[in-house]
């Protein structure tokens, strides 16, 4: 790796947060208690279709100690949705009028002085429903006679998305004569957020008609917006508090029901109202990864170029629109992603269903889609003897590159990261009996450009305030959920302004408080935030070192700078001064002012997707026991070009993480349902990776420079999530010789696999 | 409900408090005495979140009843930090950037005490220390920083400094 030429950025910071983290003293909303706070608790859907005839609260209001019930009749029924841009898809009431769709969904919320007397009154609440044929598979749901489950919604089909460039039909004529084409159907599974603190808020309406909400929220803008919006509220006078967030991933920018809730019961009383879900109710109310069929169609020439692709891919809606509708299009994008193809064309569908909604979940449909390209790519490599690494370094995006109509690649080590694992698996010589590598390329954005939001608001927003004894207030709206956002707020804000980590504040998770910012999703907040905050910080010295010029009186072609709390000439370093003697002097300037910069980013010109994009490629190895179909994972090395490294140990923790994440998803996390209902909604019997069954990990890095992110950076966090299910699929391939069509790889589904390899073996000889 | 007379002694403090008897030990050490360190992530002992030490053994909080623990001595993540000095093994976190949301991490941080503890010195295999940790679930960080934490504290790079 080259030397390190910053102060600050790509240095071992302690994450900021570290020392309320490492003593307890870090408070989450879970922990959250207000005087006179009553406790909420949410009845919820046993059918997961069903008309609701009455509800009969008055037993359950009779009870000593509950305050309040409602229902939908006590809200203003409207639907809500985070895509605010288009009425069609805000198609949720967190407390429905008319009918439920799925198991879990909300019908009622008490309030009650003990949590105890609010779980008791939900079983005096009487509910007459009639119930209605329901469905459960998109596939099902998507047919002529299918039960409808949005009045008006034809065939159950929530959103479509194409996406297509080139000439998909004429390359495929081309592969048909001379060429190779394969096709394939793959399943991916769903996967909850499960993150260690459920949903939560506490919610206090005053008098005054001001609504404030503690909130586990990765976009406290988001949340104040939607409330507003819902409640019959000025955004203004809604102020959502982020305390520390106990996870995110994904799961937690949408309105959920203890937001809702306790807001509704909270102005019905105007006590402080908290609802915390159970895990089970998480589980099973909360949303998950979007589960996804892929029909992939692929051509390629006999030497490895690719052709043309065409996918079709059906989704699991579940009952409501949220985030799906995002994840519909980057998965058809990202399907495509990092090589060049001639031709392209994605037909997405996401379908109703009777389930619990689907939604964004830590790779954004990426995942799914590399699952089906990364193992189709290794098996037309096998079935035409070409070697995969070099077909995938000749197809692979390059700098400046255009995807058509879709997206401007500035920079790019895509090949660098095939390289060096290249070399990596190689210098792993030969592995044991039923054990291998398997790899996958991929790549993230950084951000998402869109707007479906509507947010008038620039996407990012950074106030920095300087302090007569020179420490620095860093105001941001980004949210830090635990991926260590405030600690590289701070880092970029120590390097641009020249101080030190310790000298700035981050004030972040407060509406009233930090400026407006679309928060912690899609990868965006080190781009975009970053950039904010560079801004910002470049505004305030701009201003500090207009003192610096006159107080030091020397000829104006010198550049000044400030680097580690020292303000001197950028040609003669020795020569300057003590920044915060320059600061007392500029503050007495400017007529005892603060010194105050501002920064924002929105993105302009960027193509459809992202301003910038991440590159990887990632080798599994494990192995499988062929008798019993377990899997054994040994280790996981990665190549990744994340640009320029703000915050190391952030990016390292990001890695393993995602690492363990991912894994997850490739192998142990399940979510079956049977008629609608979640048959694991615990903890035990849905596996998230434990200490014992994480491998080793190892990161190579590669030297990229972003001109579009903040010193070069990119996104680091969520694409790491998108290769491993496809390398662990690719590795049973090369150790055993299946192919995984299905998520996860469970050990019934790697026998299965087994026995239809066999079967297949057995027919060829027979012919 | 007769309410029970509890003592038990947290974070060195004595307390006395009034339970009913099928007050768990983490509702008496969040609800009752406020040490919110401790979190609660499942209702299935399946978390690890509510880890605490209870005579030095690592215990799940939510696993087992106040009234078993009377007369014991509790230790939660608050208790580890003395005269505002960091102990070795809440050092090592962040040194190792152990922790992510922290939500898991006060209850990591109290199994991993109390393997350390009982080493006495002996150096542990990683396995070991994998296997310490294993009822605690982290969702964020892939537990491998946590391992290195350990193993480093274990290998008597961090010193306990307590005046």
């Amino acid at each position: 790796m080259s030397t390190n030429k910053y102060k600050v950025i790509n240095t071992r910071v302690h994450n900021i947060d570290g020392i309320a983290k490492v003593t307890g003293r870090a408070t989450y909303t879970f922990d959250v208690k207000l005087p006179g706070m009553l406790y909420g608790k949410i009845l919820r859907s046993p059918h997961p279709h069903a008309k609701i005839l009455k509800i009969d609260t008055s037993k359950a209001l009779e009870l000593p100690g509950v305050k309040a019930v409602v229902t939908g009749k006590d809200t203003l029924g409207i639907k809500q949705g985070i895509w605010r841009r288009y009425e069609e898809l805000c198609d949720e009431q967190i407390l429905p009028l008319e009918k439920v769709r799925y198991i879990g969904e909300p019908v009622a919320a008490v309030a009650a002085v003990t949590e105890e007397i609010a779980e008791k009154a939900l079983d005096l609440i009487d509910v007459e429903y009639e119930v209605l044929p329901a469905v459960f598979e998109p596939l099902d749901a998507i047919k002529k006679d299918a039960p409808v489950i949005h009045e008006g919604v034809e065939r159950n089909i929530n959103v479509t998305r194409h996406i297509e460039w080139g000439d998909v039909d004429d390359a495929f004529a081309e592969a048909e004569k001379d060429g190779y084409i394969r096709e394939d159907w793959f399943k991916c599974g769903g996967q909850h957020h499960a993150c260690m603190e459920t949903r939560a808020a506490v919610s206090s309406y005053t008098p005054d008609g001001k609504l404030t909400v503690w909130t586990s929220t990765q976009s406290p803008y988001y949340h104040q917006a939607l409330l507003a919006g819902v409640l019959g509220l000025r955004e203004g006078d809604v102020r959502v508090i982020a305390p520390y967030v106990g996870g995110g991933f994904g799961g937690k920018f949408e309105l959920d029901a203890a937001q809702f809730c306790s807001a509704v019961l909270s102005m019905k009383l105007c006590k402080p109202v908290k609802i915390v879900f159970t895990r089970e109710e998480d589980m099973i109310a909360s949303k998950r990864r979007t589960p996804m069929y892929y029909y992939v169609r692929t051509a390629v020439k006999k030497d490895g170029t690719f052709l043309a692709r065409e996918s079709r891919m059906f989704s699991n809606g579940g009952a409501y629109t949220g985030m799906g509708a995002t994840a519909l299009y980057l998965s058809g994008f990202f399907h495509s992603f990092p090589y060049k193809w001639r031709g392209y064309r994605y037909d997405g569908y996401r379908v109703y269903t009777n389930t619990m909604p689907s939604t964004s979940m830590r790779g954004f449909g990426a995942p799914q889609a590399v699952f089906c390209s990364e193992q189709q790519i290794e098996w037309i490599c096998k079935d035409l003897g070409l070697d995969p690494f070099e077909v995938r370094r000749k197809n692979a995006h390059t700098e400046g590159y255009e995807v058509p109509g879709q997206a401007f690649i500035q920079s790019c080590g895509m090949k660098e990261c095939i390289d060096k694992i290249e070399q990596w698996v190689k210098s792993k010589g030969k592995l044991p009996a039923n054990r291998a590598i398997g790899v996958s390329s991929c790549g993230f954005m950084s951000g998402g450009i869109f707007n479906w939001f509507d947010t008038p608001y620039s996407f990012s927003s950074a106030v920095v305030t300087i302090n007569y004894d020179g420490t620095v207030e860093l105001h941001v709206g980004c949210q830090d959920i635990g991926q260590g956002s405030n600690t590289t707020m701070a880092i970029i804000c120590a390097e641009t302004l020249g101080v030190r980590v310790e000298d700035v504040k981050v004030h972040s998770g407060d509406t009233d408080h930090c400026p407006a910012d679309l928060g912690a999703w899609g990868s965006r907040q080190t781009l975009m935030a970053g950039n904010a905050v560079k801004m910002a910080a470049e505004d305030a010295k701009r201003q500090l070192l207009e003192f610096a010029y006159a107080e030091m009186g020397m000829n104006i072609v010198y550049d000044l700078d400030i680097k580690d709390r020292w303000v001197h000439i950028v040609a003669r370093p020795e020569r300057g001064m003590p920044y915060f003697d320059l600061v007392k002097k500029a503050l007495r300037g400017k007529d005892g002012q603060r010194i105050i910069g501002r920064g924002y980013y929105t993105p302009h010109r960027k193509g459809m997707i992202s301003p910038a994009y991440s590159y990887m490629m990632q080798a599994v190895d494990a192995e499988v026991d062929p008798e019993t179909g377990k899997i054994t994972i040994h280790e996981i090395m990665t190549a990744h070009d994340c640009g320029q490294p703000i915050n190391p140990l952030g990016l390292v923790g990001q890695l393993e993480g995602a690492a363990s994440m991912a894994l997850g998803y490739g192998y142990l996390e399940d979510m079956p349902f049977e008629d609608g209902k979640l048959m694991n909604p615990n903890l035990v019997d849905y596996k998230i990776i434990r200490a014992t069954e994480m491998p080793e990990t190892g990161m190579i890095e590669i030297d990229t420079y972003e001109p579009e992110g903040p010193y070069g950076a990119k996104e680091a966090g969520e694409g790491l999530t998108n290769p491993t299910a496809a390398a662990l699929g690719n590795a049973l391939f090369h150790a055993l010789g299946i192919q995984m069509k299905e998520l996860p790889i469970t050990p019934e589904r790697v026998l299965k696999a087994l026995r239809e390899k066999d079967e297949a073996k057995k027919q060829k000889k027979n012919t | 409900m007769e309410k029970y007379l509890l003592k038990l002694t947290v974070n060195g403090q004595e307390y006395e408090v009034y339970i009913n008897p099928k007050t768990l030990l983490v509702e008496v050490i969040r609800d009752y005495l406020g040490f919110t360190g401790t979190k609660r992530g499942c209702e299935t002992v399946s978390c690890g979140a509510c880890t605490v030490t209870v005579n030095g053994k690592s215990v799940k909080s939510c696993s087992i009843l106040a009234m078993q623990v009377d007369g014991m001595e509790i230790v939660t993540s608050e208790g580890l930090e003395k005269n505002g000095k960091l102990s070795p093994i809440q050092k090592a976190f962040l040194d190792h950037g152990a922790f992510q949301c922290g939500f898991c991490t006060s209850g990591m941080l109290m199994s991993a005490t109390a393997f350390l503890d009982e080493l006495n010195g002996r150096i542990p295999k990683k396995h070991e220390i994998k296997e310490a940790i294993e009822g605690n679930l982290c969702r964020c960080t892939g537990y491998n920083s946590i391992v290195r934490a350990i193993e480093a504290v274990a290998q008597g790079e961090y010193k306990e400094e307590r005046q």
